[in-house]
């Protein structure tokens, strides 16, 4: 017997608490950062009204969607070298929450940058293209997959992609850096980082905090989901020859 | 690797192949032209208005041209059973895949290239800049067939793999797409020729490894 | 490599999807062996010869062969614009070979078709201009994947010979088959 198929029983083991743990932890601390930032959080004038309030979502899930992607890239480069089959399960469920993170970024960018540039779309600013273009190298990891006839097929060709996108992140981010440098018209919105005022911060970063928990249940859930319907594709091999 | 023959009989063959098929060669040059034809009916006939956005024209068109044979690249080889004799060569995969990738351009790349000042001419682009423009569009089109073969070998194996080869290679154009209509711009200098140059070294130097791995995937 | 192997594959285990083909597979070929590789459809025949052409990655086990192989696929390997002529000499300049491709054609019983384009050729003349390959270079392993598929009576006679010639000159030859043996076979893998 192939013992590659017995590899994720402790994972299975672990992870059956600390899916729900961290779904409930993550939505616990989420739910604290849009009750402060919602109700709590004083309307900050210079930076669109009320609008800023999206902030609280956009910025948390602008992070997720860079380090998903960070992610994707380690765990595909982890299953290249050492053909470890969780790193494959993690790298296949981190794609579509980390492009849902990404369409939440753009989606509450373009929500906000509607009051404060008075556009839905500014294609000048940096940061909203090198999301973008993280959406796109999503969805292609995605596709890509799917097109595969078998999982090892899947995982293989998905990990020489996810490899290839992430040497070319740092050069796309350059370029785009780059191409915004020149093109730049309107004002955009800076985030002073450690200038913000505690008020701010501290929702901030508790939402941001809230939302990588729940990041990380969910991707828990989708490679027990994974773990489960592989027991389930060998229990079907087995019956079709006739075991 | 003892002797260069294996690359260049690769070439040759990849030479021989885009020729025999007839139109395949001329197909892209048709698309490049097409598309390029389009602009002045979709955006008016102005001639300033088809300057300011001509060398933007050409670039999109360059990168779309350049993905519609990308398909059948290595696909063709895997179909008829010539990658498998490839991938059990004594000389690496990643020379081959680099030798058919640079088949693949000058068949169809480089007339590309070599058409962008007749294009040009026509998109009202000052004709003493689309001589020097040709270098930054060649070195644009070497890091687009380069990215275009990693995904096309990615795709060999799935049937109409056209368009996930787009959705792979596109968003790899974009530090190309950048820093070549900047260094092709009329009258622009500056770093940007040595940055366009710098990402195609890049394509040329990551391309090939991760197009022979994709490669010995397809005939697995 | 120990005792004069051409071939040695130890434990080696194949998995389709999440179907176990074989595992724990050992199996060795030594100079003047012919084996073939026997078993229903689906049953990793062809897997087997591609783990040991070193085109599928076995799932468990290794490969350790001690020199050079020829291959022979389903697929002829020859191109639709390519004419056996220039087949046989695209990979007589890959392999540096000096042998004359009209040569390995006559011997192949491919004059006639030898200007024709691969996709004009018939399945058996494309198979023989395969075959003509194997000549070109003398390599110890040849590895054939139903090689006598679209072969007429006369051809297979051919192979026949070309594999008794090889198992003479001291290499081996392992070939997944489906219906009768008709060489010489030293032994048989069930899968």
């Amino acid at each position: 017997m192939i013992s590659i198929f017995a590899n994720p029983h402790r994972f299975m083991k672990l992870s059956r608490w600390l899916a729900p743990a961290c779904l409930v932890a993550g939505i616990l601390l989420i739910a604290w950062s849009l009750w402060q930032a919602l109700w709590v959080v004083p309307q900050d004038d210079y930076q669109g009204g009320d609008i800023m309030r999206a902030m609280f979502i956009h910025v948390p899930s602008a992070w997720l969607a860079m380090g998903s992607y960070m992610g994707l890239a380690v765990a595909s480069f982890v299953w290249f070298i050492w053909r470890h089959e969780l790193a494959d399960m993690a790298a296949k469920s981190i794609a579509p929450i980390g492009a849902g993170y990404t369409a939440m970024c753009l989606a509450t960018g373009a929500i906000w940058g509607k009051p404060t540039w008075g556009t839905w779309w500014l294609w000048d600013d940096a940061r909203m293209m090198s999301v973008l273009l993280m959406f796109f190298l999503f969805l292609g990891y995605m596709a890509l997959r799917a097109a595969m006839d078998t999982r090892q097929k899947a995982a293989r060709a998905g990990a020489i992609l996810a490899m290839v996108g992430a040497v070319n992140v740092p050069l796309i981010k350059f370029s785009v850096d780059i191409w915004a440098s020149i093109h730049q018209s309107a004002s955009v919105i800076r985030m002073d980082g450690p200038a913000m005022p505690a008020i701010y911060l501290t929702p901030l970063l508790i939402g941001a905090l809230g939302h990588l928990i729940f990041f990380a249940a969910l991707t828990l859930t989708l490679m027990r989901a994974e773990v489960w319907q592989r027991r389930g594709d060998v229990i079907m091999a087995r019956k079709l020859a006739g075991g | 690797m003892r002797s260069p023959a294996p690359i260049r009989a690769a070439f040759g063959q990849a030479l021989a192949e885009a020729w025999a098929g007839g139109a395949g060669a001329l197909l892209p040059i048709g698309f490049f032209a097409g598309a390029a034809m389009l602009v002045p009916f979709t955006v008016g006939s102005e001639a300033n208005q088809l300057a300011a956005i001509g060398t933007g024209v050409l670039w999109v068109a360059l990168a779309l041209a350049s993905l519609v044979s990308m398909e059948r690249l290595f696909q063709a080889d895997l179909e008829d059973g010539t990658l498998e004799l490839w991938a059990q060569e004594a000389c690496p995969l990643f020379l081959i895949a680099t030798a058919k990738i640079f088949a693949h351009w000058t068949v169809s790349g480089l007339p590309l290239v070599l058409l962008t000042p007749l294009i040009g001419i026509t998109l009202q682009l000052p004709a003493d800049q689309l001589l020097p423009a040709m270098l930054a569009y060649g070195l644009g089109g070497l890091a687009f067939f380069s990215w275009g073969g990693v995904a096309g070998a990615l795709a060999a194996s799935v049937p109409r793999g056209g368009l996930l080869i787009a959705l792979l290679a596109l968003p790899l154009f974009v530090p190309t797409a950048i820093f070549g209509a900047l260094a092709a711009e009329p009258g622009a200098v500056g770093p940007n020729i040595l940055f366009l140059a710098a990402s195609t070294l890049f394509a040329l130097a990551v391309a090939p490894f991760a197009a022979s791995a994709a490669l010995r995937l397809a005939v697995d | 490599m120990t005792g004069g192997l051409l071939i040695e594959a130890d434990g080696l285990g194949a998995v389709r999807g999440e179907r176990i083909l074989f595992s724990g597979l050992h199996l060795s070929l030594r100079p003047g062996e012919a084996l073939v590789l026997r078993g229903p459809n689906g049953s990793g025949k062809s897997t087997l010869l591609r783990m040991l052409a070193g085109l599928s990655q076995p799932a468990t086990g290794e490969v350790k062969s001690s020199g050079a192989h020829h291959w022979l696929g389903h697929r002829d390997g020859i191109k639709p614009h390519e004419t056996p002529r220039q087949h046989l000499t695209h990979w007589a300049r890959v392999w540096g070979s000096t042998l004359s491709p009209e040569g390995i054609a006559k011997s192949m019983g491919l004059e006639r078709p030898m200007d024709v384009p691969g996709r004009l050729l018939s399945a058996g003349q494309r198979r023989r201009t395969a075959l003509g390959r194997l000549l070109l270079v003398e390599r110890p392993i040849w590895l054939l994947d139903e090689p006598f598929n679209a072969l007429d009576a006369e051809g297979r006679d051919l192979l026949a010979s070309l594999i008794a010639a090889q198992l003479e000159l001291g290499g081996g030859v392992i070939a997944a088959l489906h219906g009768d043996v008709p060489f010489g076979a030293s032994r048989e893998v069930v899968l």
